[in-house]
């Protein structure tokens, strides 16, 4: 299976911080890969700078072979990368039909997807028209999914989706991103729920001070307990 | 905190309608401070006309802010630039502007608006390239910037037309009042006032009909999510600081009309002015910018008529009373 998304060598620098300090990194096509670490390890610093929302400082990133590292966000977005931020960022002041229309771009929105997307978030037709902002945390953050997927998108970077959450919404994000992995999206996910992690990943890289400190299988993280206390300092016994 | 689930009704969005009651709270209050019915009205119909004028003036610096986060402090000097530009028509067709006919009147005044709007515009495009630029997310960089710009356009209009004080005269059929009982109020603040709510309505159909007017209210909110939708922004600031530009412009052409003269440092007065307008509006919130301006042109009329001392500082005490009532201004759009 071909990479579509490959990091290699990338520096990120935060005024005088030194956030990524050389990370590398494949996305498998059609996979989801986990993106896991502690807090303040650089995983939305990854998904910004791959977004161009923070630029570089140095190293390459490839997206279906094209060099992004140096595009601006919105040329970015234009190939077909959809982006979920860890605040959701939905616009507060826009209805929620006016919030999927900007995110459809030139398109107009797709029945059949919008249909698809009702039926794993109804409450998103029920309050079509209401102001994204007095929806709940759980609707704005189905909002702000269903925004990337309004459009087909080659790659989904989405930024802690869970973080939050009450259960029962947690349960029915999963089983949305689930349903967007068999339909064969490329997913690079931040997570810090481990169950979700579990759930959802094929690949897994954790990182730890701005680099990635191990890569492999995410069933092989989830068998091996030791391991995940080592890299994540948690047990997944203590999340189920 | 509880967390509503899917299937929960949604509370209905609570219309905040406080800030629109606020003018007429304080229009019904001075009724009897005023006394008399006939020098209220007359106070209210000029209040309303300033206030217009402010608002068009004042709209396209709310959604510079609001939009770009620039502060912008040479706002002003489109203002002077507009009503410089419309000196131009009005010379060579004196004799227009003084036949008594509207039509006649109207053919020289829409081509000065108009023009005096489009070179303003274009001075904001030179404006937003070479001085905005290079300093978006500096703040201090753009006061310096600016406020160094508008120092440069003083000076400009000082050497091209001299320090003298141009008159600029109301056309002939907008002098005088229309007279309603024992009520008298000025032909031109009723054009004025009719000038500002088309614009405030065509500002607002724009905003909330057309995807142009989504994206600039969504980049109000959140620059970063519209450009990481796909759009790319800095095309649409450009346009929005052109028109603010435009309007500032057309904003001059009426004060200059309304104080029946033009000098290179009348936006001076005005900047203040438009700066608490926008603030108390709330940074990038249209309507909250015409409430504002109303508010600050009542406070003005109303304050002056009643305790003269106080009208120097009204418009200040008007501010810290909105900012202690609500510190991000009347409808608060950006986070910042």
């Amino acid at each position: 299976m071909s990479d579509l998304l490959k990091l290699s060598g990338v520096h990120t620098h935060i005024g005088r911080y030194h956030i990524l300090q050389g990370i590398d990194l494949a996305v498998p096509e059609g996979q989801v890969t986990m993106l896991l670490g502690r807090n303040g390890a650089g995983k939305t610093t990854t998904l910004r700078t791959i977004m161009g929302l923070w630029q570089a400082s140095s190293g390459e990133i490839t997206m279906s072979g094209e060099r992004i590292e140096s595009r601006a966000t919105p040329d970015i977005a234009r190939l077909g990368v959809g982006y979920v931020p860890e605040s959701m960022a939905v616009f507060s002041d826009l209805t929620v039909k006016e919030n999927l229309v900007l995110a459809a771009r030139d398109a107009e929105m797709d029945d059949k997807q919008l249909e698809w997307i009702f039926g794993f978030f109804p409450a998103l037709r029920r309050f079509w028209l209401s102001r994204a902002g007095s929806l709940s945390g759980g609707q704005k953050q189905m909002l702000s999914i269903a925004r990337a997927i309004i459009e087909p998108r080659k790659l989904l970077l989405i930024d802690e989706p869970t973080k939050g959450l009450a259960p029962a919404i947690v349960g029915a994000l999963i089983e949305c991103l689930k349903e967007i992995k068999r339909k064969g999206a490329t997913i690079l996910l931040v997570e810090q729920n481990f169950f979700a992690a579990r759930e959802l990943g094929d690949t897994v890289l954790v990182m730890d001070n701005g680099t990635i400190v191990h890569r492999g299988a995410m069933a092989a993280l989830a068998a091996d307990v030791p391991l995940q206390e080592r890299l994540l300092g948690l047990s997944l016994e203590a999340h189920q | 905190m509880t967390e509503l689930t899917a299937s929960d009704p949604l509370p209905k969005p609570k219309r905040d309608i406080a800030p629109i009651l606020l003018p007429v709270a304080l229009a019904l209050l001075t009724i009897p401070l005023v006394g008399s019915p006939s020098t209220w009205l007359t106070l209210t119909a000029a209040s309303l006309a300033m206030g217009m004028m402010i608002f068009i003036m004042a709209s396209g610096l709310t959604l510079v802010f609001g939009l770009m986060d620039v502060l912008n402090f040479g706002h002003g000097a489109f203002i002077a630039v507009g009503a410089y530009v419309a000196t131009l028509v009005f010379a060579p067709f004196a004799a227009s502007v003084q036949a008594d006919s509207l039509w006649v009147n109207l053919a020289v005044l829409a081509p000065a608006a108009l023009l005096s709007m489009a070179v303003s515009g274009a001075l904001g495009l030179v404006v937003e390239r070479v001085l905005i630029l290079p300093v978006y997310g500096q703040h201090l960089k753009q006061i310096l910037m600016t406020t160094g710009g508008l120092i440069v356009a003083e000076q400009t209009l000082y050497a091209l037309w001299g320090p003298q004080i141009i008159p600029m005269p109301l056309p002939a059929s907008l002098r005088g009042s229309f007279i309603l009982g024992d009520v008298a109020i000025a032909k031109y603040r009723v054009l004025a006032t009719l000038i500002g709510l088309a614009v405030f309505i065509a500002i607002q159909l724009v905003l909330n009909r057309t995807k142009l007017g989504l994206l600039i209210r969504a980049g109000v909110e959140n620059r970063e999510m519209v450009e990481a939708l796909g759009y790319r922004i800095r095309r649409l600031f450009l346009g929005v600081f052109m028109t603010g530009s435009a309007l500032a412009g057309l904003g001059g052409v009426m004060w200059a009309l309304y104080r029946e003269q033009v000098h290179a440092s009348m936006s001076d007065e005005l900047t203040v002015l438009i700066f608490v307008v926008v603030i108390i509006g709330g940074l990038g919130s249209i309507g909250g910018c015409f409430i504002g301006a109303i508010l600050v042109a009542m406070v003005a009329n109303y304050g002056g008529f009643l305790v003269p001392k106080l009208a120097l500082v009204s418009n200040i005490l008007l501010m810290v009373a909105i900012l202690m009532w609500r510190p991000r201004g009347l409808y608060a759009v950006t986070s910042r």
